[in-house]
């Protein structure tokens, strides 16, 4: 059987707003990758550990609230505790250009804001599973 | 690495890995099951199923929450389904289970059913194997939301809870095959909606009408299972520790009754008839597939009828060996 990517979509953090998650989710589905969406006001904690047992091979965070650069660096370390550091992680939502290099050092492979096209998402996650 | 001996020891990262393994297919998941296989049996399987919508994933939620207030360690796997156009599956169920406090007595595993039509995915009754191998005392299966034929958790679970939203409809509907002949215990979810309790009248009024010995074995004495109508509202964990004791009190009942054991044996049966098929239909794609297309244009031409068409690639197969 074809081997699958499995992608986990999740959102950190208090902001309550997740239809780009949504957007983002649905355009992996329809690209043949199976999602798992896990919803709002998840701790970095509950990120890692889905992406655990999940089994993923990327995971997204979606983060509009502007707690971006406090939100990742936690993630990265519960990721980094079970063993998942090497699990490449993007982001969508509102980033200030001055922040994508601190995220891009913090490990993060790819930043996506508003109105980006799905399939540049899908193209990434493509790219960063092959190798 | 030795991926599932790092899994019996504990490590959840392993297991994760397994649990793709034996998912994909791919050759490392076999050799898993094969090592695994003889320490399961241990574990009470609960398939929990119903209509979409009807509130599987958020009951399976609380009732994760209630056995680990009780101390109990368990795992869930969730089945949702595969896009037929497009291959991908979005998994949604984790986001109805989200006040669910990470711990190490909780593993939960998100699946699309990747083609497979019985309402669980084909992997399923292997990753619940490896979940019960490994150690996790109870296992629970939510289904696809399902319609009326997708009854193959039956063969996987020990326990059957079925899952009704108010509103489902008339005495015929439930009468009609599927899913009621399958449940052991009938769930009324969303209870505090009006039209609950005429929900649980249409459905005691049924209950006498499931032929006895649907579900369990002949010879076997069925007195002592009341197949209970209980009322949940999930969202406001009412009636959820009730079920929970009703479960318990089902896989008492079944070890008692020696129910059990035939179960154990439809189980067995069921679980070599569904890798037989997968193999069969591995060794078709393998060995028939240029002779495939020259034989659907016989059809289509109307040269030949379909059946005799099967009929003679299969005997093609069978003299390969």
């Amino acid at each position: 059987m074809e081997k699958k990517i499995r992608v986990l979509i999740a959102k950190p953090g208090l902001d309550g707003h997740d239809r780009g998650a949504k957007v983002v989710a649905r355009a992996l589905r329809d690209a043949g990758m199976e999602v798992i969406y896990t919803g709002l006001r998840q701790t970095p904690e509950m990120v890692a550990e889905a992406a655990l047992q999940e089994d993923v091979g990327v995971v997204g965070l979606s983060i509009l609230s502007g707690a971006h650069l406090a939100l990742v660096p936690r993630v990265v370390e519960e990721l980094q505790k079970r063993g998942m550091g090497d699990v490449p992680l993007f982001i969508g939502g509102i980033v200030p250009p001055d922040d994508i290099p601190l995220l891009k050092q913090m490990g993060v492979r790819g930043v996506f804001g508003p109105g980006t096209n799905t399939q540049i998402v899908v193209d990434f996650i493509r790219q960063v599973t092959e190798e | 690495m030795d991926w599932v001996q790092a899994a019996v020891d504990g490590d959840r990262r392993a297991l994760a890995r397994l649990l793709s393994f034996v998912e994909d297919g791919i050759p490392e998941g076999r050799e898993a099951l094969a090592r695994l296989f003889p320490k399961a049996g241990r574990a009470h399987i609960v398939g929990v199923t119903g209509s979409p919508g009807a509130g599987k994933s958020t009951l399976v939620g609380k009732l994760a929450r209630e056995f680990r207030s009780r101390g109990v360690m368990l795992a869930i796997v969730a089945v949702d389904p595969t896009s037929s156009y497009s291959g991908g599956a979005l998994l949604g169920d984790r986001l109805r289970m989200q006040d669910l406090v990470p711990d190490e007595g909780i593993f939960i595993r998100s699946m699309a059913s990747r083609g497979h039509p019985g309402g669980i995915a084909h992997a399923t009754r292997d990753v619940v194997t490896v979940l019960d191998a490994v150690g996790f005392p109870l296992v629970l299966v939510e289904t696809v939301g399902a319609g009326q034929a997708q009854v193959e958790v039956a063969s996987v679970a020990h326990t059957v809870v079925l899952v009704e939203a108010p509103g489902m409809g008339d005495e015929v509907q439930a009468l009609k095959a599927g899913l009621m002949e399958i449940a052991d215990i009938i769930v009324v979810n969303k209870a505090d909606r009006p039209e609950a309790r005429q929900t649980v009248r249409v459905l005691q009024s049924v209950r006498r009408d499931v032929p006895p010995g649907c579900r369990y074995g002949e010879g076997v004495p069925e007195a002592g299972w009341e197949f209970p109508i209980l009322q949940t509202t999930a969202l406001e964990n009412e009636g959820i520790p009730a079920l929970a004791d009703t479960m318990t009190a089902h896989r008492r009942y079944l070890q008692e009754s020696g129910q059990w054991d035939f179960l154990l044996q439809r189980h067995a049966r069921a679980d070599v008839e569904a890798w037989l098929s997968r193999y069969l239909v591995e060794l078709m794609e393998q060995h028939i597939a240029l002779g495939l297309e020259e034989a659907i244009g016989t059809v289509l031409r109307r040269e030949k009828d379909p059946a005799s068409v099967a009929r003679e690639l299969l005997e093609h197969l069978i003299t390969l060996k």
